[in-house]
């Protein structure tokens, strides 16, 4: 499958990322080799085989409900971009 | 120079200095000191390290002294090692090799940091690596790339490139590496040493910044077997904190190297020795299999006939997870953050766009595309069924043969830049390694001779959780042989 700059333009803004105009068709010719070598799956029939989520096929372990963890809002806020209160700063979302 | 004057101690194995430790040679101390030396002066050839922690290193160093003055010392107390940049440091810098997080100071420590600080090991610093593990050949790093100390021309593989390039230059005895499509055995083999990707679960990922958590695995890449079957010995365990982690218990993975060869049976995939494969490189792992046969091994042919599907799926399946756990830097909580944005919208899309670099976003890219709404079965559904062929070939080839053995990457080192601009040659790197992350299976690459300057890496594939068989089957090459005890000339 051969992408265009419009549908990288739509993927990007899907994975958040301001991918710059004059960068798009440089992704697109990427991406488009990219999908061309990964459709080489196509290639074998897989009609029946069970996918594989899990490289040993297990199911993730679940832990009892219950707190575990502390409280280390302070901490963890150190290291965030923009903070006031113990609050994370952004843009107003609501006018 | 005189050859029954003991060794320097940057040319010892990891096992040779515990010994030196224990029968009071040197102190932790001085080692630590000789190594943060050594990395001063070759670091800015080579660009192995982001972060060096000279400061913090001379004091656990000096605790492992006391440690060892008390009779408390293990085989890992006052060894200095590195840790790629990927493994979460408690109060140092954990970049992950991208500007995302250049200023991203860990709240906490990785699990298989926490086991190595407990054993008593000393970390000189942080290596330098892909961002977010996201390349084979070292280049996509912020921190510019890293450079192989057989030949600074050339790439030292990667992701884990800093981490090999730190051991092949005698920086550092032992590193941590990781591993999702090869990112330990690729640069293990680029740069003439000895690393283990585990069995998927046997290492905790807590703490290991996520790139594809179906495939991530960390273990330890060292000069010998011996010396990544001590490591592996404190890595491996249950991790409560890990959901994949496997709770199983460790192998004396020491205690197994010895084990004799005779009867040994291993399979050469006849699809690992076809078209892409250099032919001075099939010599040298032709050459390795000879030696296998004097030590008592039996070759046989096999096939795994999936095998040239490995990389098409892996180019589903790890950009897709990738695109899922990248979600998480956005901004706000920790990370980069754009400059003035205008909105919510603005400061996701532009902190993202500043904070990756290129590689990184064609595979969130990709990965956000395979997922969108009518492309999921043709893309993310194929791959898993993909996936499940070609594991079920490994799961037939291991009802014929022990281990699995071929070349660890199709080339030696290429040169930098060759191929950065072409990402799909690039990713034709990592052919023979991929596959084994698809089916979670260890896998373990060790020098095996060199063609011109530049090293080989021979690749050992193992049944899942044969750890202590591969680093056997490893080291008893490693005593038949001494390339593993070649050193590149400019850092002896």
């Amino acid at each position: 499958m051969s992408l265009g700059v419009a549908e990288v333009a739509k993927i990007a803004h899907l994975a958040r990322l301001a991918i710059r105009t004059e960068d798009a068709p440089a992704y697109a010719r990427n991406l488009s080799a990219i999908l061309e070598l990964v459709e080489q799956m196509n290639a074998v029939d897989t009609t029946g085989v069970a996918p594989m989520a899990h490289p040993l096929d297990m199911a993730q372990r679940l832990r009892p409900d219950e707190v575990a963890e502390p409280n280390q809002r302070d901490r963890f806020q150190s290291i965030a971009p923009r903070v006031e209160a113990g609050l994370y700063l952004v843009p107003k979302v609501i006018e | 120079m005189n050859p029954s004057a003991p060794a320097a101690m940057h040319e010892q194995t990891i096992a040779q200095l515990s010994a030196g430790l224990a029968a009071g040679q040197f102190s932790s101390a001085e080692l630590t000191r000789a190594f943060l030396e050594r990395i001063e002066h070759s670091n800015p050839q080579l660009n192995a390290f982001i972060t060096i922690t000279a400061e913090s290193a001379l004091a656990q160093a000096q605790a492992a002294d006391t440690r060892r003055r008390q009779g408390q010392a293990g085989p890992l107390t006052g060894i200095p090692i590195a840790h790629k940049d990927i493994f979460c440091t408690h109060g140092v810098r954990t970049s992950c090799g991208s500007r995302m997080l250049d200023r991203f100071i860990a709240p906490y420590d990785a699990t298989v940091v926490e086991r190595l600080n407990t054993a008593g090991a000393v970390m000189l610093g942080k290596t330098n690596m892909d961002e977010f593990a996201m390349g084979s050949s070292n280049e996509t790093s912020f921190y510019g790339p890293v450079r192989n100390p057989w030949d600074l021309n050339a790439v030292p593989g990667g992701s884990s490139g800093g981490s090999a390039a730190a051991v092949a230059a005698r920086l550092a005895p032992g590193a941590t590496g990781t591993d999702t499509g090869g990112s330990i055995r690729q640069p293990a083999a680029l740069c003439g040493i000895t690393g283990i990707k585990p069995t998927y679960g046997r290492v905790s990922r807590w703490g290991m910044i996520a790139y594809a958590s179906s495939l991530d695995q960390g273990g330890p890449m060292a000069r010998t077997a011996e010396d990544c079957a001590l490591l592996l010995a404190t890595m491996a365990g249950f991790d409560p904190r890990d959901s994949t982690c496997v709770d199983r218990p460790v192998p004396d993975y020491v205690a197994g190297l010895n084990q004799p060869l005779a009867g040994l049976k291993i399979g050469l995939p006849k699809e690992y020795f076809g078209e892409g494969l250099d032919s001075a490189v099939a010599q040298v792992v032709e050459a390795a299999m000879a030696e296998y046969r004097t030590l008592g091994a039996e070759t046989v042919e096999i096939s795994l006939p999936n095998s040239q599907l490995a990389i098409p799926a892996y180019y589903v399946v790890a950009p897709a997870e990738c695109s899922s756990n990248l979600a998480r830097f956005d901004g706000v909580r920790y990370g980069h953050r754009c400059e003035n944005p205008k909105d919510l919208l603005d400061l996701y899309t532009r902190s993202r766009a500043e904070g990756f670099g290129s590689e990184v976003q064609r595979r969130i890219l990709v990965g956000a595309f395979a997922l969108s709404a009518g492309y999921y079965d043709a893309y993310y559904l194929k791959a898993q069924q993909i996936r499940r062929l070609i594991s079920n070939d490994f799961h037939r080839a291991f009802e014929q043969v022990d281990v699995i053995a071929g070349p660890t990457s199709p080339t030696v080192a290429f040169n930098l830049g060759e191929k950065v601009d072409d990402p799909i040659t690039m990713y034709l790197s990592d052919i023979y390694t991929i596959a084994v992350n698809l089916a979670g299976l260890p896998g373990l690459s060790l020098p095996a001779g060199f063609v011109g300057q530049r090293p080989v890496g021979l690749q050992l594939i193992g049944n899942y959780f044969a750890e202590e068989r591969l680093l056997n089957v490893a080291h008893r090459y490693q005593q038949a042989t001494n390339w593993h005890q070649r050193t590149p000339a400019a850092f002896a």
